[in-house]
């Protein structure tokens, strides 16, 4: 696993410093030789760095596979594509499951609160150590789409482009609720013990799986689970009037959760479903959302998708009306779907099509004028 | 290149800022960008047209302009084109109102109801006129505000809109709008192109 040790004091928005703290990455591709192709791709609340190819931890396709690898969207032929993980998270970076050197367990609620600003500050050093003074590309989708945004807002002229895809510039007090949701239901677990639960033996898996049952069903929409689900039952030819997964979504969801509790660290779910709370780019910028883009030269591209309610087109539309609102360059679209939020992860042909060639006819747009 | 938008691209000086109001595929949005070095900006309803454009490297916002022209400030761009779309509009007066506030000059392009194949076809076959520029039917067209060269003149004059130029476009013909040619203009014009300024 890929990481560098940051030496140098990242102060924090609670107010905390960090220092000499471990971010891991990877990178797919080559960097070439003028260092104009490297793209910086910011995963998602549950996302890593194993954008692409096979995770080698989890030995399951990486997070964005259908958009990143050799000839796709973010063509690693020619772009070099570097991602990291976030601060807070549980694949290698700083975060609440880190084991403390002085008590030999993990760091727990020990751990400082965290926010989108950190994140994104953390993963600047990455760029120095690359030795990469100029982006071509920063992209995420989701909460990678709101450290898009803070990254060009905090770094406004470190990438050419940006993709903020289904996102939003301030978290909704819908998504918050969900948030809360999902941590109710892990510090509700007995395990949890205020967050000092030993990973290696009793951990809030229970709570964990329910958090992660009720997200997942805010990534999907109705439309979509209908067709995919319906009332099918699972593997019985009649109901069984008791509380098993008589049907077949109950089943997926548990399913789903049961796979997520092996591979996410609870703590680190509590850690980053705050920071997404936190966002509020707006607010950081007294209310004027365009103010956080002033004096960008940033190309923007902005996506959202019909059928996501969670990040849904109005809240993306906000951003491209704020854009606007200083003659800055932003392109948009909504992308027709059924697959709800989740869009962005899936093999949605429009929307990969569709970055696949704005990155290709930019790059070289970019390179014809530098001639 | 359509006539129309070699009229339109003559009308437009060098390195100015444009906004392309309805910019379709963006022909006409490529073509300045490389023959004028116009920063071209384009607003586009149709989905599928605004992945075209934004494939092709243009910056292309999905949206209409009865809604999306008010994120615009004043006089941001040095041009508005609005091209053989202000009849599909619920609202064309509150759209030119719009095109002019966030345009300096307002270039605009219209069929032209008054030409004579259209007036003949309700005059002698007594149904609802089908061209070449309009070839839809009565129940489904999406054009719902028809207008004249002289209809749009009169509109110009109440609205106390300048008009700068005025062309006639019949085929490939292009000739100038007078006042003293308007009435013959607007029976042989195909399109009419006008430079607005409020």
């Amino acid at each position: 696993m890929k990481n560098i040790i940051i030496e140098k004091t990242l102060k924090l928005d609670c107010g905390k410093e960090i220092s000499k703290f471990p971010l891991a990455y990877e990178t797919y591709g080559n960097l070439n030789e003028k260092k104009d192709n490297a793209i910086l791709i910011f995963h998602a609340l549950t996302g890593d760095q194993y954008a692409s190819g096979i995770n080698p931890i989890t030995k399951k396709e990486g997070w964005w596979n259908y958009a990143v690898g050799p000839g796709k969207s973010f063509d690693t032929d020619k772009f070099f594509v570097i991602c990291a993980n976030v601060i807070g998270g549980c694949m290698g970076s700083y975060g609440p499951g880190t084991i403390d050197p002085l008590t030999n367990k993990p760091i727990g609620t020990n751990f400082p609160v965290i926010t989108i600003n950190d994140m994104v500050n953390a993963q600047y050093n990455l760029l120095d150590y690359l030795k990469i003074e100029k982006l071509f590309a920063v992209a995420g989708g989701s909460m990678g789409g709101m450290q898009v945004l803070q990254f060009v807002s905090n770094f406004p002229n470190k990438a050419r482009v940006a993709l903020p895809i289904a996102c939003t510039a301030s978290h909704s007090a819908q998504n918050i609720a969900f948030n809360e949701l999902g941590r109710q239901a892990i510090m509700s677990d007995s395990n949890w013990k205020e967050g000092l639960y030993d990973e290696k033996s009793t951990n809030p898996d229970k709570g964990l799986a329910v958090a992660r049952m009720a997200a997942h069903i805010t990534y999907l929409s109705k439309q979509g689970l209908q067709e995919k689900f319906g009332r099918n039952l699972q593997e019985r030819s009649d109901l069984k009037f008791g509380f098993d997964a008589d049907f077949q979504i109950e089943s997926y969801l548990r399913y789903q959760g049961s796979v997520f509790v092996d591979r996410f660290d609870a703590n680190s779910y509590l850690y980053i479903t705050r920071a997404m709370d936190y966002f509020d780019l707006t607010k950081q910028f007294g209310g004027n959302l365009s103010k956080a883009f002033k004096d960008t030269k940033t190309k923007f591209f902005i996506i959202s998708f019909t059928s996501d309610w969670l990040y849904p087109t109005s809240e993306n539309k906000d951003i491209v009306i704020a854009l606007n609102a200083i003659g800055a360059d932003v392109g948009f679209v909504e992308i027709k779907t059924d697959k709800g939020h989740d869009s962005f992860l899936l093999d949605v042909p429009d929307f990969l099509s569709t970055i696949k060639n704005y990155l290709n006819t930019t790059y070289s747009n970019i390179n014809e004028r530098r001639i | 290149m359509k006539e129309e938008f070699k009229v339109i691209s003559k009308f437009i000086e060098e390195k100015s800022r444009v906004l392309d109001v309805g910019c379709g595929d963006g022909i006409l949005m490529e073509y300045l960008s490389k023959n004028k070095v116009v920063d071209v900006r384009g607003l586009e309803i149709s989905k599928e047209k605004v992945k075209k454009c934004l494939s092709n490297g243009l910056t292309v916002i999905e949206g209409d302009a009865e809604n999306d022209l008010k994120q615009f400030p004043d006089l941001s761009f040095d041009y508005v084109i609005l091209s053989q779309t202000l009849q599909a509009f619920m609202s064309p007066e509150n759209v030119i109102e719009n095109l002019l506030r966030v345009g300096k000059k307002v270039i605009v392009t219209i069929p032209n109801f008054g030409h004579w194949k259209v007036r003949l076809d309700l005059l002698l076959k007594g149904e609802m006129p089908v061209t070449k520029n309009l070839p839809y039917q009565w129940y489904n067209t999406p054009n719902l505000h028809m207008c004249t060269i002289q209809d749009f003149y009169n509109f110009c004059n109440n609205k106390r809109v300048n008009i700068y130029k005025s062309i006639s476009l019949n085929g490939e013909k292009i000739s100038n709008i007078t006042t003293s040619n308007l009435r013959y203009k607007n029976l042989i014009s195909e399109l009419g192109i006008f430079l607005l300024e409020k």
